[in-house]
């Protein structure tokens, strides 16, 4: 007995560093921003700090702002884990098949993995720009992208498929590597042609992983701001929730209203994950039936 | 010729264009922005993929700016110090999480899964507010302390997927010889898990150089600033120019050495990336 208890103290002592980070600089800050956000509370005029209740979550959620900004980061999200979703898989099988080369794909598909995002960012911006971009010359267009709204939107979805695809190929490749050969090849001589092993045998065995990526990445998506920040500012209706919440706090210093931002943000993703893990849920009791 | 006509060799080549496509597409941004920083500046409106005459004077005005040289400095030394701490951090809760029985096991995992998923947006504002009182605001410790944070997830996972493959017994045996759990710990399993802690390691160190929300928001001066927010923000030599040349050579300089680090360790971090989400 007294060795198992010696060994339950090493071991919350082994993880105490991590917890005291994660509690001090995680979920302590969260509940400061939860009592910051019933405060009239601005940093340049500190005085004047006094309790409001949800007055700043009322007026956060009747600005048509919030709602736009909330609408422009779903939409990012999801049309950026859709086709990061589907090029991955493209890439992973390439990664899988491919004879030749294999190790040349994988390692540059790691470069955008490497690659800073404001980078990124920053050279796909550069290279849809009218004056130094080569893109309007290649495809023979007079356009401005980034300053209408939904070519912005093309680049910014487009510089996030580019950069965070390789984390959903390398993932989804690590699936692909779990579908056990012999079962493909039983197929094969069972009369499946390539389209029917792919999506009879291939995808449901991968389905574990590809939730997995999916959340990762749809949660990732849903915090875009360094994209956004670099290519438009937020400038013409493209405006994300961590913009909206870093301008608030950071640009205006209002902690009080950006405060409340922040919150609905956090239940936000919360929303997000509780549905994923729903959808994950029945899927995995839906397959133990069978 | 005879048998299965075109079957091989028209897949073989069919995989082939495919991954031809696929690098192409992974490297068109690193060209151009290689292209970018070596391209004249009288040839920046050009149009033109590569640069038609080579200059390296970017380079020279990106080395001859304080504001860089203190961004990569602080880059540096922060992502270097944060990711030690992470990784110890990480080493210390993956060995009680893999090898030892306790009850919080369970809830470490899942308080790991929290912080993985949360948005940084949303602390930004107390710790901004927590950080001015502490006088945290733009140092290094004000950017370290999230940073490690944020990337323990990350850690715990990687390590705890590593050390769950290493062999158990060596380290019983260690035990019945009479070493305490923190011996076996340092002298067999350390050495071990060497590989484990070294992708780890690499993980964490990519995320904390790529950040850009924490950098901008608790940094104000040359003092805490990193290398991303030093390029949103670079101004050109004069107030009408456009510092694209600039930016192009300073992301250059950044991005070279994670590129060169990513490929000669391509195959751990491929193993320390996918590890977590297929094992778990």
């Amino acid at each position: 007995m007294t060795r198992r208890a010696a060994e339950q103290r090493l071991a919350w002592l082994l993880c105490a560093p991590a917890v005291i980070a994660m509690l001090v600089v995680t979920a302590y800050p969260m509940l400061y921003a939860v009592w910051l956000s019933l405060f009239r509370y601005d940093l340049r005029f500190p005085n004047q700090r006094r309790f409001v209740g949800v007055e700043n979550y009322v007026s956060v959620l009747s600005a048509e702002a919030w709602w736009q900004s909330l609408f422009n980061t779903l939409f990012i999200t999801v049309g950026s884990v859709v086709f990061e979703f589907l090029l991955g898989l493209v890439f992973a099988l390439v990664m899988h098949r491919a004879i030749i080369g294999r190790q040349l794909v994988r390692a540059s598909l790691l470069v955008p993995y490497g690659i800073i995002t404001v980078v990124a960012a920053m050279s796909w911006r550069f290279a849809f720009d009218p004056t130094t971009g080569f893109v309007n010359a290649l495809l023979g267009l007079e356009s401005a992208w980034l300053t209408q709204r939904w070519t912005a939107f093309f680049v910014i979805i487009q510089t996030e498929i580019w950069k965070t695809t390789p984390f959903m190929a390398l993932l989804l490749l690590a699936g692909l590597s779990v579908v056990p050969e012999d079962l493909l090849r039983a197929a094969r001589v069972d009369g499946a042609n390539a389209a029917q092993r792919f999506f009879k045998v291939t995808l449901p065995l991968m389905r574990p992983v590809i939730m997995v990526a999916l959340l990762f990445r749809t949660l990732d998506a849903f915090r875009i701001f360094d994209t956004v920040f670099v290519q438009t500012r937020g400038a013409q209706g493209t405006e994300s929730v961590s913009i909206v919440g870093y301008n608030a706090l950071v640009t205006r210093l209002n902690l009080g209203l950006g405060s409340a931002v922040s919150v609905l943000i956090f239940v936000c993703v919360l929303t997000i994950g509780v549905l994923y893990i729903k959808g994950f849920g029945s899927d995995w009791s839906r397959r133990r039936e069978h | 010729m005879t048998g299965r006509p075109g079957n091989g060799t028209m897949e073989r080549l069919f995989w082939g264009v495919g991954s031809a496509l696929v690098v192409i597409y992974a490297l068109i941004p690193v060209a151009w922005i290689v292209s970018l920083s070596l391209k004249r500046s009288g040839d920046l409106g050009d149009n033109r993929f590569f640069p038609q005459n080579v200059t390296l004077e970017h380079y020279q005005v990106v080395f001859s700016d304080p504001q860089f040289s203190a961004a990569l400095w602080n880059s540096v030394g922060i992502a270097g110090i944060s990711t030690l701490a992470a990784v110890l951090a990480g080493m210390f809760a993956a060995y009680a999480i893999v090898r030892l029985e306790f009850s919080g096991r369970r809830l470490i995992l899942a308080a790991a899964l929290c912080v993985a998923m949360f948005p940084p947006v949303s602390i930004v504002g107390p710790l901004f507010d927590m950080w001015r009182i502490l006088g945290l605001y733009d140092t290094w410790a004000g950017l370290i302390l999230p940073y490690m944070t944020f990337t323990l997830p990350l850690a715990v996972w990687t390590l705890s997927a590593f050390f769950r493959d290493i062999p158990w017994d060596l380290d019983k045996a260690a035990r019945v010889d009479g070493a305490t759990p923190f011996k076996a710990f340092v002298y067999v399993i350390a050495p071990l898990a060497a590989p484990g802690v070294f992708t780890a390691a690499i993980l964490v160190f990519i995320f904390t150089w790529n950040d850009f929300l924490f950098a901008i928001s608790l940094t104000s001066t040359n003092n805490a600033r990193t290398v991303p927010a030093a390029i949103a923000f670079f101004t050109g030599g004069s107030r009408f120019e456009q510092p694209t040349s600039s930016i192009a050579a300073a992301s250059v300089v950044v991005t070279v050495p994670i590129i060169i680090v990513v490929l000669i360790f391509q195959r751990r971090i491929v193993a320390g990336l996918t590890s977590g989400a297929v094992k778990g």
